[in-house]
């Protein structure tokens, strides 16, 4: 990946044919390294399914997420005793269907980790390439302000993010997105001040690159491995995050489907329907469990150190 | 070495200073008249009014506020809980050994079952064992612990009645607490069964909040091995004709411990996380549902002075840890 021949800038439409050839080839050789990890390619079959699923919800679940039906209060699982297969996955405490909601659900985790991984990559990528790029005072105040980010426990800090800017799924997501963002810039900046000064950029420099193109064209490709890994993580981690705040009554508000606030409300029957409690969490375990295994296989495809070795 | 420790603290200061603006500004952000805030859904005369602003000094411009403010954190006053009047000094000082049992159970859990498990996972690489042993790693990693500790509620305190569901003892017990950690003062108490039933209460939530830093002691613990297993002077000890044992436990373990050291170093923050929904779970008096608790009833100068003396405290074992490594590896200190 890292190996992609930076053209300059004159004669970069001509070499367009030959960029994308070597493009294909990076990618079937990053498919190369990333296959040769089945955990990687069970992680990423995991993945696909929960993204269909997610957009099919309303064609694949048998109930709207909402919809109660008044004489089937908490019933178990089909295989279980006085369990019926009109609910597969039993029922919740107001005749719910879990699985129904389990499914839309999967709307909500997947939705939750792309706009919080959009925003802090978005943000984090932006003011780590100014903050190794340009340097000096810049830089001390950017790297000291995620310093004091870093300096509280990340859930503590989104709790009380969300309480100054009110419960609910869109500030969680904010909260979690602010408290991502300092390993972005933390990596960009690192892989920046790495690159900076290797004799492509000098190259670039003196055809003439303006500093925004050096910066975004130039530098940027070739910093995005760690980038790309860390942005598995902090999918998953925001999931996690935002399924803990919706657990704590600061995330997603009832009766929205999201499996955080499902085991919230599940709580009270912890002792008496096993099902309410045990579903949404295995959602969430599965969930997040396959996209650190496409994140493991990521970071042995894309680091060129492992993949010499 | 000392002069290593100070250049330590002083790259703290601006840090710090970062740290009381964030909780200073918290109360300021909040949407809401401040004064109006504390007076509750009561409502205040005017004058009364007039009086808190500048009671609390909100009459002051910002700047002067918020130098107030610190010069009211170095004298140590943190301000008072609005639901219990007390100081949240004393508070956080009266909750805090509770985490700090918790926790520091839940490291040694950590520590004791991750270091071995990723040093045998390294020395069977590419085994069954190894690959078991990892994939649990990865689950535990994965895992959300709030639900993970619901799950052992259900199995251990409901279905098998093991455990106690909630609390740090049973109320059959009382005894003066000497120390705030329950072990050592049922200990001292002297009455019988205090320390087990102690014991009793601690044992599932030091698992579930072992859970993720165990994971990810174990996989740094692999990876680490791995990468020294590879070095020259491992392979001439082999060469020496060293056992194993000795080649794998004395000469490279001692190298490989130093990423280990930091990782769990860096796991006091994601203990203190995890105390949050820990604590929520099993209703453990500590700072986690104390702040948790704080937040949901508005209590806002328990959140602001538990933000930051939270924050402090993990800059301080952040520092201690730096400072091990610097004991560990003199090649850091310079």
């Amino acid at each position: 990946m890292t190996d992609i021949p930076q053209n300059d800038v004159a004669s970069a439409e001509e070499a367009a044919p030959m960029h994308a050839a070597v493009e294909r080839r990076a990618l079937a050789e990053f498919w190369f390294y990333f296959s040769e990890n089945r955990g990687a390619v069970l992680g990423l079959a995991v993945f696909l399914t929960l993204i269909v699923v997610a957009i099919l919800a309303p064609v694949i679940a048998p109930y709207g997420p909402n919809v109660q039906d008044r004489n089937a209060l908490l019933v178990p699982p089909f295989w279980q005793e006085g369990g019926s297969t009109a609910f597969l996955l039993g029922t919740d405490a107001v005749g719910r269907d879990m699985l129904s909601r389990l499914i839309y659900g999967a709307r909500f985790s997947l939705f939750i980790g792309l706009v919080v991984v959009s925003i802090a990559l978005a943000g984090g990528v932006t003011l780590g390439l100014i903050s190794g790029y340009v340097g000096g005072v810049v830089d001390t105040i950017i790297m000291r302000v995620m310093d004091v980010i870093l300096a509280f426990p990340s859930l503590l800090l989104a709790l009380v993010l969300v309480a100054i800017l009110g419960p609910g799924l869109m500030n969680a997501m904010i909260a979690i997105a602010i408290v991502l963002q300092p390993h972005f810039v933390r990596l960009t900046r690192a892989s920046v001040l790495n690159e900076a000064g290797r004799d492509y950029v000098t190259s670039a420099r003196v055809a003439g690159a303006s500093p925004f193109y050096l910066m975004t064209r130039t530098i940027l490709p070739n910093c995005l491995g760690p980038v790309i890994v860390q942005a598995t993580l902090s999918f998953s981690n925001a999931i996690l995050d935002a399924a803990a705040l919706g657990f704590l009554g600061m995330g997603a508000q009832p009766p929205t489907p999201e499996w955080g606030t499902m085991l919230a409300e599940a709580r009270e029957f912890i002792l008496r329907a096993w099902w309410v409690v045990t579903f949404p969490g295995l959602a969430i375990l599965i969930t997040v469990l396959a996209i650190n295994l496409m994140g493991d296989g990521l970071r042995d495809a894309l680091d060129p150190k492992l993949k010499r070795s | 070495m000392i002069l290593f420790i100070l250049r330590r603290i002083a790259l703290l200061i601006p840090t710090i200073l970062g740290i009381t603006i964030v909780a200073f500004g918290f109360v300021r952000v909040l949407p809401g008249d401040p004064v109006l805030l504390m007076a509750g859904e009561r409502g205040l005369s005017e004058e009364r009014y007039a009086e808190m602003l500048k009671q609390f000094g909100y009459d002051q411009p910002i700047w002067r506020q918020y130098l107030d403010y610190l010069g009211d954190l170095l004298r140590g006053d943190f301000g008072n809980s609005i639901v219990t009047k007390k100081p949240v000094l004393t508070e956080f000082f009266a909750l805090f050994p509770a985490t700090v049992e918790l926790a520091f159970c839940a490291i040694v859990i950590a520590i004791l079952v991750g270091i071995p498990a990723g040093v045998f996972a390294a020395s069977r690489r590419g085994k069954l064992v190894d690959q078991v042993l990892m994939g649990t790693a990865l689950v535990g990693y994965s895992m959300p612990i709030f639900w993970w500790g619901l799950l052992l509620i259900i199995v251990f305190s409901g279905n098998l009645g093991w455990t106690p569901v909630s609390g740090r003892i049973s109320l059959l017990y009382y005894f003066p607490a000497h120390t705030g950690f329950m072990l050592i003062d049922s200990l001292l108490s002297g009455e019988k069964g205090a320390f087990l039933s102690a014991l009793h209460h601690l044992i599932l939530p030091s698992i579930v909040l072992a859970t993720v830093p165990l994971a990810v002691i174990a996989r740094q613990t692999r990876s680490a091995m791995l990468e020294v297993l590879g070095e020259d002077y491992v392979r001439t000890a082999r060469a020496k004709g060293m056992s194993p044992g000795r080649v794998i436990g004395v000469h490279a373990l001692r190298n490989a411990m130093i990423p280990v050291i930091t990782v769990i170093g860096l796991s006091v923050g994601t203990l203190l996380a995890g105390a949050i929904l820990t604590e929520t779970i099993f209703s453990w008096p500590g700072i986690g549902k104390w702040m948790v608790d704080s937040i949901s009833r508005r209590d806002y100068p328990v959140v602001q002075g538990g933000l930051l003396l939270i924050a402090v405290v993990v800059m301080v074992v952040n520092l201690i840890v730096d400072t091990t490594y610097g004991l560990i590896n003199p090649r850091i200190r310079h």
